[in-house]
């Protein structure tokens, strides 16, 4: 097997606040992961759980207090590997002064792309956004949205190996994230490896190889979306067709919810032949019998009430 | 290096295209031409006159320019985070900071090339200048820029570890004080404890000597200015330059971004 896009190894970030910063707040705490080649990977928290963290420890934008992490074999720590790869940062902010294609032009030069190149470049990558009609205006006069594209264009102008994407989704409008999701796809077909945040669940589900669930600043979980929400344990639904009175099923018949005269019920797999039983007994037909399938909201919901349950203590720790 | 020179032309570019820029050096203009008038009306130092004041505007302009432009380059760029994305190219921070810098000098290089032009326009206009008074007014001009040169280097540093208006007070602080070292080096006193003097003393070859780059006396006497004071101004000014410029890669090399 080759060496991984992405390793990340017990990465930790803290940050001290408070009077003589005697005292520190977690935002990541001992991150193991990595990320295939080739792969898209979906990033997955709510808000404040260290997703933007742990991208810009990846970038070098900020340094961890302990842990280290890969890109490509070589350590974060290594400048040399941000020729290939793309960032684009959360709620993206560029020159004022500065034309889309002038900045993408300036970017351009960063990356010593060859003059011929560079225009070429900069011209596929503001079609590629919807941004042709929109580049000789100054970025100052841009919406969130149109910054948005033009730092996923930057992200991705070098045609780098390694795609990181900070929340690539927020401030877009349906059209826009589903230009974004088709940029995603295309880069998965060139082969790209992406690693992407999002707090919206059905973009990751939709476009994910796998995912790593992050809350609180500890990963909860990683896999694919079907099998990390498969962890968790669920029930069997039967749907039933009963035109007979209450009395015989009167404790099924109020767990149920009804809809003319076909039930669903919702019960665990334990007791699935049971009840089975006890509706064919009273003459109840049975329509289906299907696994419940929690979705990756569902799954998410779950982690996120466990950590508020247990927040006050793991949020401040004195030094 | 190559970055550095992208960086630095970005810089430039920036402010070009900010009308504060154009402002401040139309108004040293606007200053030089009155100039003219107040030299008309002192017969016989019209060029003293002149020389002196012209000299003071394109000072103070720049001055203006460097503290305030130089203490944003990097502090604007971090609140605003427009340097997330260039930060995970292949850029190195002091690749960043040197093309801040370099793009700040060249501004203020091409700004007091405009007025210098504008000074030399009204002296010619009111004498028959001799190539003496040329010449030192053009050392003059040049000790300025080495002047602005290392007060942007002192900004930038600042602006790496404090606010921008903490750097702004600093910047200036250290500027009147590095006016004053010869005095400091010089103060003797018997009030004052041995212990205040000699720190003083101490401090005085620490600060940035600012004394040395002040020619405007000898320019607008005509009178020639040494090429060892040249030299001399030249290699401090680089000197100190880099010195500060490698204290502020050191502390924004390790600075988280927000
Ligand atoms: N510069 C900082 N100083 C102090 N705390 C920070 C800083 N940046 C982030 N945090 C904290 O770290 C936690 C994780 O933040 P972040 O990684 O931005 O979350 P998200 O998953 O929404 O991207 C948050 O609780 C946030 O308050
Ligand atoms: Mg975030």
């Amino acid at each position: 097997m080759a060496t991984p896009a992405i390793e990340i190894e017990n990465l930790t970030k803290d940050y001290p606040f408070g009077f003589l910063h005697l005292k520190k707040k977690t935002s990541l705490e001992g991150l193991t992961m990595s990320v295939e080649n080739g792969e898209v990977f979906g990033f997955l928290g709510p808000n404040g759980a260290g997703k933007s963290t742990t991208i810009k420890l990846l970038v070098g934008l900020i340094f961890p207090t302990a842990g280290t992490a890969r890109i490509l074999g070589k350590p974060i720590s290594d400048i040399s590997m941000h020729g290939d790869i793309g960032y684009l940062p959360e709620q993206p902010y560029f020159y004022d002064y500065l034309t889309a294609a002038e900045l993408l032009d300036y970017f351009a030069r960063i990356h010593d792309l060859p003059a011929q190149e560079r225009k070429a470049r900069v011209d596929a990558m503001l079609k590629k956004v919807g941004l042709e009609t929109a580049r000789k205006i100054q970025l100052r006069k841009y919406s969130k949205g149109m910054l948005q594209r033009v730092g996923l264009a930057q992200a991705i102008l070098h045609d780098p190996k390694v795609v990181i994407l900070d929340e690539p989704m927020s401030g877009l409008d349906p059209v826009g994230r589903r230009e974004v999701r088709d940029i995603i796809l295309e880069l998965k077909q060139a082969g790209k490896t992406v690693l992407f945040s999002t707090h919206i669940l059905s973009d990751a589900e939709m476009l994910c190889d796998r995912v790593g669930v992050i809350v609180g600043g500890k990963l909860r979980g990683v896999g694919a979306p079907d099998e990390i929400v498969g962890m968790k344990p669920q029930g069997m639904e039967i749907l039933f067709e009963y035109t007979g009175d209450s009395k015989g099923l009167r404790g099924l018949l109020s767990k149920a919810t009804q809809t003319g005269s076909r039930y669903r019920l919702q019960v665990a797999e334990a007791d699935l032949y049971a009840t089975m039983q006890q509706l064919c007994g009273a003459g109840a037909k049975v329509l289906s019998v299907s696994q419940v399938r929690a979705t990756l909201e569902e799954y998410f919901m779950h982690l996120v009430a466990a950590d508020r349950a247990q927040a006050p203590a793991v949020e401040v720790s004195g030094k | 290096m190559r970055r550095v020179g992208i960086v630095a032309l970005n810089t430039f570019r920036e402010a070009v295209r900010d009308r504060v820029l154009y402002n401040l050096v139309f108004f040293a203009l606007v200053m030089i031409a009155a100039s003219i008038l107040v030299g008309q009306i002192s017969i016989g130092i019209e060029e003293m006159v002149i020389v002196s004041l012209g000299l003071s505007a394109i000072s103070v302009i720049g001055l203006l320019i460097a503290v305030f432009i130089g203490v944003g380059l990097v502090s604007k760029e971090m609140d605003k985070r427009t340097l997330y994305a260039l930060l995970a190219k292949p850029v190195r921070r002091w690749e960043f900071l040197l093309g801040k810098f370099g793009g700040l000098v060249l501004t203020l290089t091409v700004n007091t090339i405009a007025m210098a032009l504008g000074l030399f326009l009204a002296l010619g206009v009111i004498t028959q200048s001799d190539e003496h008074l040329a010449g030192s007014v053009l050392v003059a001009v040049y000790f300025i820029l080495l002047k602005l040169a290392l007060v942007v280097a002192l900004a930038l540093l600042f602006s790496c570890y404090t606010t921008p208006l903490l750097a702004i007070l600093c910047t200036a602080g250290l500027y009147i004080a590095g006016l004053f070292v010869k005095e400091m080096r010089a103060f003797q006193s018997d009030t004052v404890s041995q212990a205040v003097q000699s720190v003083l003393r101490g401090l005085s070859y620490i600060l940035p000597n600012f004394e040395n780059f002040d020619v405007m006396a000898a320019a607008a006497h005509g009178r020639a200015i040494p090429g060892l004071l040249i030299a001399q101004n030249t290699a401090y000014a680089a000197l100190y330059c880099a010195v500060v410029l490698a204290a502020a890669t050191a502390i924004f090399t390790r600075r988280n971004l927000k």
